[in-house]
């Protein structure tokens, strides 16, 4: 009897084999045919061993790179990644972070059936990393990795992921020039606040479009090219502070500072280029069931997609919001190191990604000062929430990366910093959340009203 | 065949591509037991990866050097009956029989 009960709860507390349960569930329910089902569960199965094992290969560099910063300045230095903390985190919360996204989905069907937010959220990996967040920082409370802690991550995370989308809605409507795609990122409050700012303070004639933005850069969209580069910087930098002493006789076994520096700098790109594979592999099956499950069950939802739809609106926008992004978060950075505090490294894909759309959010609402003033805005909250967040991480906290977007730093500093108050207030809190979401819903019904007298108009 | 969809770090956007392209087909009626559809990032672009490939115009770009006859270039990646029109014109070549 003993035997059949570690033999359950070993299956239940491996990761690895309740995503490949959750994608076969999923296969099932779409009446797939035996071995596609095989095929689907057996590949997000070794999915999710593929991530574990780039999470190794990033902790490879990171820990290198902790104790570099550490002798150099004197201070903990954290690179925000969501790829490489998710990584690093799922070591240890996989099951909790499988359960929580799996309920978070029910959450945001039932959400999006029954209320009048009608996003679907569709972007897998995001759903990944924000159920991880919460599972992090709810068993950082205190609380014990059970049922009621996985429904109530559930809650939170599905029904943040049904209420980012609307706040970035009337921006999309702007840039698309259409309703029918809503926006699934992460980024969501800071595209938000980047539209604000390009409405009150931006030129909306001066669109950033009309510019001739020279095209030589774009080698730069290659993500292992660009983080190398920018990791390379990094490393090299602290290497040439740390001294080759400390470098060759602590860290390296001998093998040249330099030398070490650029190879922990590949070794980075390597760790996240393995994870993005895991990833890809876990989310194959799982997002498609998703996707065809909910659609069937909510008619006339709006699927929340990927930051990239909208860059094909905005593509000088996102280059213009990614160097301003960027430069901010670098002189963010010796402010930090001016400060003492912890130190924030610029993540050249967070900037990338929400930098630019933040950009694109500007320009749609303010023009060339829109774009540029939203991405700086956005460029602060990515650069200096972190500093935020840690305390609230548990054994996260001294890592060498961090969740690096909006959407992950600003709810996740409200729920860790409500857990100081004790578990009842993080209930409490949560299940506030919902009704608010809920209640709030009741009165969209004059706007879903308007949208469709302009559409009969239109 | 073949087909890849691309994006920047090919997780989201081109997965989306994926799933479309893949429901085109269904509305196309094509059998597909022979078609595999993928997605990846820019990274993994190469002539050997795929034999046709979908991206967004603003990642023109990073397959400029692929034949182009190959690459089909989405001037909306969420816009289907442009999608739709590309792959009825890929069927047509490959003489794969549709709706």
């Amino acid at each position: 009897m003993q035997a059949v009960i570690n033999f359950i709860v070993s299956i239940v507390s491996t990761p690895a084999i309740l995503v490949g349960l959750i994608a076969m569930l999923g296969l099932a329910l779409q009446k797939k045919p035996g071995t596609k089902t095989l095929e689907g569960t057996i590949k997000t199965f070794v999915g999710f061993l593929v991530l574990t094992g780039g999470a190794g290969i990033l902790q490879g560099a990171l820990t290198p790179f902790a104790s570099m910063f550490k002798f150099a300045l004197h201070v903990q230095g954290v690179v925000p990644s969501n790829e490489a903390v998710v990584a690093i985190a799922l070591q240890q919360y996989g099951t909790t972070t499988a359960l929580i996204m799996f309920v978070g989905m029910v959450v945001n069907v039932l959400l999006a059936r029954f209320t009048k937010f009608k996003y679907i959220f569709l972007t897998g990996q995001a759903m990944l990393y924000v159920s991880c967040l919460t599972a992090v920082i709810l068993i950082s409370t205190g609380m014990k990795a059970n049922g009621w802690t996985i429904i109530l991550g559930g809650l939170f995370e599905g029904t943040l992921l049904t209420v980012t989308p609307a706040l970035c809605q009337p921006f999309m409507r702007k840039i698309t020039g259409g309703d029918n795609v809503a926006m699934g990122h992460t980024g969501n409050i800071g595209y938000a606040t980047a539209g604000l700012m390009g409405k009150w303070f931006g030129n909306a004639k001066k669109s950033t479009e009309d510019i001739n933005f020279p095209k030589g850069l774009s080698f730069l969209r290659d993500s292992t090219v660009s983080i190398t580069l920018v990791m390379a910087i990094v490393y090299l930098v602290l290497a040439i502070v740390s001294g080759p002493h400390f470098i060759e006789t602590k860290l390296s076994s001998g093998t040249n500072f330099l030398v070490y520096a650029i190879t922990q700098a590949g070794t980075f790109a390597a760790g996240f280029y393995v994870v993005l594979a895991g990833v890809r592999m876990i989310l194959g099956e799982i997002v498609p069931a998703f996707q065809g499950i909910a659609t069937k069950l909510v008619p006339n939802a709006k699927p929340a997609l990927d930051v990239p739809i909208i860059f094909p609106y905005g593509q000088n926008a996102l280059l213009i919001g990614f160097f301003v992004s960027f430069i901010v978060g670098t002189l963010s950075m010796f402010a930090m190191i001016g400060m003492g505090t912890t130190v924030i490294i610029p993540g050249v894909v967070g900037h990338f990604f929400c930098g630019g759309a933040a950009g694109i959010y500007g320009n749609a609402t303010g023009g060339r000062r829109g774009a540029i003033i939203g991405s700086a805005v956005n460029s602060l909250l990515i650069s200096w929430l972190p500093l935020f967040i840690l305390p609230v991480l548990g054994g996260l906290k001294l890592a060498a990366s961090t969740f690096a977007d909006t959407d992950y730093l600003i709810p996740g500093i409200l729920l860790g910093n409500l857990g100081s108050f004790g578990q009842v207030a993080v209930t409490g809190g949560i299940i506030a959340f919902v009704l608010i979401v809920i209640v709030w819903s009741f009165f969209l019904k004059d706007s879903s009203k308007k949208s469709d007298s302009q559409k009969a108009q239109g | 065949m073949k087909i890849a969809a691309v994006c920047q770090s090919g997780l989201g956007s081109s997965f989306m591509i994926q799933m479309n392209i893949e429901s085109v087909l269904k509305d196309e009626g094509v059998d597909t037991d022979n078609i595999e559809v993928t997605h990846f990032d820019t990274g993994g672009l190469n002539i050997n990866a795929a034999d046709y490939f979908f991206l967004g115009s603003d990642l023109a770009e990073q397959a400029s050097d692929l034949p182009q006859e190959r690459v089909f270039v989405l001037q909306s990646i969420i816009d289907k009956s442009e999608l739709q029109e590309k792959i009825n014109t890929l069927l047509d070549k490959e003489g794969i029989k549709h709706n």
